[in-house]
């Protein structure tokens, strides 16, 4: 990638992202339950889990899409709750990128300048390297979806935020575009910004992320750093680390290696001993 | 300029390219039109636009926004993971699709109406069937977002609306006179009344009628009510209860709107 323009640099504020006994409920189900984690400024952080573990459930309560049953979220100084201000600092890539069907990329890009109320020159670079140029003045409906992605992806990554949100951000995206947006993610990363991401894809994040936070069944399972992970899984990778962790769980034989899977063991809190 | 009105700005230029919205406007140009040249002069085709108007006007407030909203709910989600407040974003969509409906039958009806009724002086009961109409679908637009907002899935959703819009239109109707009937015997005006302020769009045939000699379309509570109020107060009242039927359904909305996960 050519593209070498400085990014707004978060020098002294980074941003934390704290939640503290964060349970919740849809209906009968149990989503959440009792979830403590904490996000680091300056790291990319892998948020991993089977379907329907609540990781998008996470991610939506930073963003106050979801409003936890119990518990309390804080961006930065902010309780995450009644005002919206601190939003101002948070850029989110959603999962499937639906925008008001007849405006052009152009004006949905002017239309989120105008609603954050934002003063500075956007940053248009991401639009630019993933050559969009072309497509900012066609509807959205008439948009494919890869290049839906990349509006989606530009347009998260449009406010310099001190937080950035990407839900299953390289879904959809071509090879090249999908390096893009992970060199992209490294530069947010360098300039000091929080970073949260969810994806399937085990090896592209093993690349890319610092830390992991691995949910199933609605509890954190284990947090930390990705080479404290496979050192305390015994795993050559993130996704044999994760296949690990899940068979952990399962009170038969996990992987039919006879007993206990060597290595560290899980603490009945579900914490690794480290 | 408030988050509101910035909302509101791009909505609208999102719903009016829309063909769906854009062809209520021409449906309502076209039978006004035909309704005036064809229908024997104004004066006669002022009840049955009216009738067209009561029918068309809740359904069509009602199917779209239900449409709208369960479209559009990623957008929602996009738009609240900016620094913009429940509160805000409500009022924003509320009026980007109130503001093209109310707009689109103002036109659609009101131009061929006001042409040919200037002259022929029937400015004010034209006015009123404006006035009615509109509030009709600003009520029906938000009894749209409550029930959006009350169901999660789109189905549901359509399905309610459906349900409402029949309720409201016919069934009600006939449940009134049914009960009107069984009840002869009693004096029933108080009840009458009351029975048509619970529904806007008997609210809404009071005022666009009551204006025409027209009593015969005024349907039974309708009749009732001209005969308690009659003239300026009947209408002053009805249009303020429609007004309470506007802020009622929005409320309900807001309430539910605050809370949803989304």
């Amino acid at each position: 990638m050519t593209d070498v323009r400085p990014l707004r640099d978060l020098g002294e504020h980074p941003v934390w992202i704290r939640m503290v006994g964060i349970s919740k409920r849809f209906g009968p189900r149990r989503v959440l339950s009792d979830v403590d984690v904490c996000f680091r400024p300056g790291r990319i952080t892998a948020v991993l889990g089977p379907n329907g573990a609540g990781k998008t459930t996470l991610l939506k309560m930073i963003l106050g899409l979801v409003r936890p049953d119990s518990g309390a979220i804080t961006v930065g100084e902010t309780p995450v709750g009644a005002d919206p201000e601190y939003r101002k600092d948070l850029g989110y890539m959603p999962q499937l990128p639906r925008f008001p069907q007849h405006l052009t990329g152009r004006e949905l890009a002017a239309m989120l300048d105008d609603v954050r109320g934002f003063d500075d020159e956007p940053d248009g670079s991401l639009i630019e390297a993933f050559g969009l140029e072309g497509e900012l003045d066609k509807p959205f409906r008439t948009l494919s979806g890869g290049t839906r992605q990349k509006l989606n992806a530009a347009l998260a990554l449009r406010y310099g935020a001190g937080v950035i949100v990407l839900d299953e951000p390289t879904a959809g995206l071509d090879p090249v575009a999908s390096r893009v947006l992970k060199e992209r993610v490294r530069r947010e990363k360098e300039r000091g910004c929080t970073v949260l991401l969810t994806s399937h894809d085990l090896a592209q994040l093993q690349e890319v992320a610092d830390d992991v936070v691995f949910l199933l069944d609605g509890s954190v399972r284990f947090e930390g750093e990705i080479t404290d992970l496979l050192a305390a899984t015994g795993q050559p990778d993130l996704e044999g680390a994760i296949a690990w962790l899940i068979l952990a769980e399962t009170p038969s034989d996990p992987a039919g290696t006879g007993g206990t899977p060597c290595g560290p063991s899980i603490a009945p809190g579900g914490e690794v001993a480290r | 300029m408030t988050t509101s009105t910035k909302v509101l700005r791009y909505q609208l230029r999102d719903v009016l390219r829309s063909r769906v919205i854009a062809s209520y406007g021409g449906f309502f140009l076209l039978s006004t039109l035909a309704l005036v040249q064809l229908g024997g002069g104004l004066e006669r085709a002022l009840p049955s636009l009216a009738n067209l108007t009561l029918l068309a006007v809740p359904l069509v407030s009602l199917l779209v926004t239900v449409v709208f909203l369960s479209h559009g709910r990623a957008f929602t989600e996009v738009l609240l993971s900016q620094p913009v407040g429940r509160g805000e974003l409500l009022l924003g969509l509320y009026l980007g699709l109130a503001v093209p409906l109310v707009g689109l039958f103002v036109a659609g009806t009101g131009i061929p109406l006001l042409v040919s009724g200037g002259p022929a002086g029937l400015l004010g009961p034209s006015l009123l069937l404006l006035v009615a109409g509109s509030m009709l679908t600003a009520t029906f637009t938000a009894l749209g977002f409550a029930v959006a907002y009350t169901f999660d899935d789109a189905a549901k959703s359509l399905a309610a609306a459906l349900g409402l819009w029949l309720g409201l239109t016919v069934l009600y109707d006939g449940a009134v006179l049914l009960a009107s009937q069984q009840l002869a015997a009693y004096p029933l005006e108080k009840p009458m009344l009351a029975a048509m302020v619970l529904n806007p769009v008997d609210l809404a045939r009071v005022v666009m009628l009551m204006a025409v000699d027209a009593s015969v379309l005024l349907g039974y509570t309708g009749a009732v009510f001209q005969d308690f109020f009659g003239g300026i107060w009947g209408i002053t009242i009805a249009l303020t209860s429609l007004g309470i039927w506007v802020a009622v359904p929005y409320l309900v909305a807001l309430r539910r709107f605050r809370r949803m996960d989304l």
